[in-house]
């Protein structure tokens, strides 16, 4: 089960109330008329599926019914952050090993999963498979 | 009550009386007139039980959506209240049966008694003028049951994921979660009491629920009014 940080409501709640809505940060064509069969069904219909870092967009359907982002690992299930909509992640594929340095923050400073704490951390350590 | 009274044209957004009085020919039921058929609430009073479950049906629902500034502006000259100053704040007017609770960065529920509701909504829009927000009379769509007793808290621990605790949910906070897989609102507007604002169909299935979940404590189901 989720703990998520909610950036309006800014407080952790159940992953209950949450629901995803794919992926995060789709940009829809200027021109829909304009672009090629291909790119528009790249925009339409085919999404990431990284293992690792990805960015997906969930709304908060019980509480404030606002939809924000998440950045989570896809393999090992941790939340490292929350933003609202609009603004950008601190944490991307690109920067993953910032992460690791600077162990699991949200926007608000604190801790997002118990999975992330400190005493917790070496069950995020990833294992040789 | 006249149709002037009962229907309203203010800017161009009409708005109608939902409490179409007593000459009109129409019998108000409150959600919980089915649980009543049934038996499962008795009239206010009687017995002391550890909790009591009180209906306040028919009370002024309305949703303000907006710009904070504006709108805490019209609310505070209209209702003598502020808008929450804080995410899931909830402010009551000094009588306390007026409030204004955060719903989310751009939404207010205000709840105010019976029958204010229309005259309320047409004030506020002849203030706000060519602002950009909307004003929803959502009352006939959500009802209103009240919580109080030594041992309410230890029944809402039962039935909603959220923190009821004291530090959880201290006085002046309302929050939207979860209550036996459906949607609620839990309000804390004082020390000794919740307030669960539920979905107008819902209200027979909360009752249900609670009278279920407090029947080891003791649990009465009241209606202040049929």
């Amino acid at each position: 089960m989720f703990h998520i940080f909610c950036p309006y409501c800014q407080e952790y709640r159940e992953e209950e109330e949450f629901h995803p809505s794919g992926q995060a940060h789709l940009v829809r064509p200027a021109d829909p008329a304009s672009v090629s069969d291909e790119e528009w069904g790249d925009y339409l219909f085919f999404r990431d599926n990284p293992r690792g870092i990805h960015h997906e967009m969930w709304v908060h359907r019980l509480g404030c019914r606002k939809f924000f982002n998440i950045t989570r690992d896809t393999a090992t299930y941790e939340i490292l952050e929350t933003y609202r909509m609009g603004e950008q992640p601190s944490i991307t594929a690109a920067n993953a090993e910032v992460r690791r340095e600077q162990g699991v923050q949200t926007a608000d400073g604190g801790w997002q999963t118990v999975g992330a704490q400190p005493e917790n951390s070496r069950l995020n350590e990833e294992t040789p498979s | 009550m006249s149709e002037a009274r009962s229907e309203a044209s203010v800017g161009n957004a009409a708005t109608f009386d939902t409490h179409p009085g007593a000459d009109a020919g129409v019998t108000p039921e409150s959600p919980l007139q089915w649980s009543r058929v049934q038996g499962r609430v008795t009239e206010e009073g009687g017995a002391a039980e550890q909790i009591r479950v009180v209906e306040r049906p028919f009370l002024g629902h309305l949703v303000l959506r907006g710009g904070a500034i504006t709108l805490d502006e019209a609310v505070r000259a209209e209702l003598g209240v502020s808008l929450p100053g804080k995410p899931l704040g909830l402010v009551l007017d000094a009588e306390g049966s007026r409030s204004v609770q955060w719903v989310s960065p751009d939404e207010w529920l205000v709840i105010v008694p019976a029958g204010e509701e229309f005259e309320l909504e047409n004030r506020l829009r002849a203030r706000l003028g060519d602002a950009h927000f909307a004003i929803v009379n959502v009352g006939g769509g959500q009802t209103l049951l009240e919580l109080s007793g030594e041992k309410a808290r230890e029944l809402l621990m039962k039935s909603v994921t959220y923190d009821v605790h004291e530090h959880g949910l201290p006085v002046g906070k309302a929050v939207g979660t979860v209550f036996a897989k459906t949607s609620v609102v839990l309000r804390r507007p004082s020390e000794e009491r919740f307030e669960l604002v539920v979905r107008r169909s819902f209200a027979d299935y909360c009752v249900r629920w609670l009278r279920d979940a407090g029947r080891e404590y003791g649990l009465r189901v009241e209606s202040a009014s049929p």
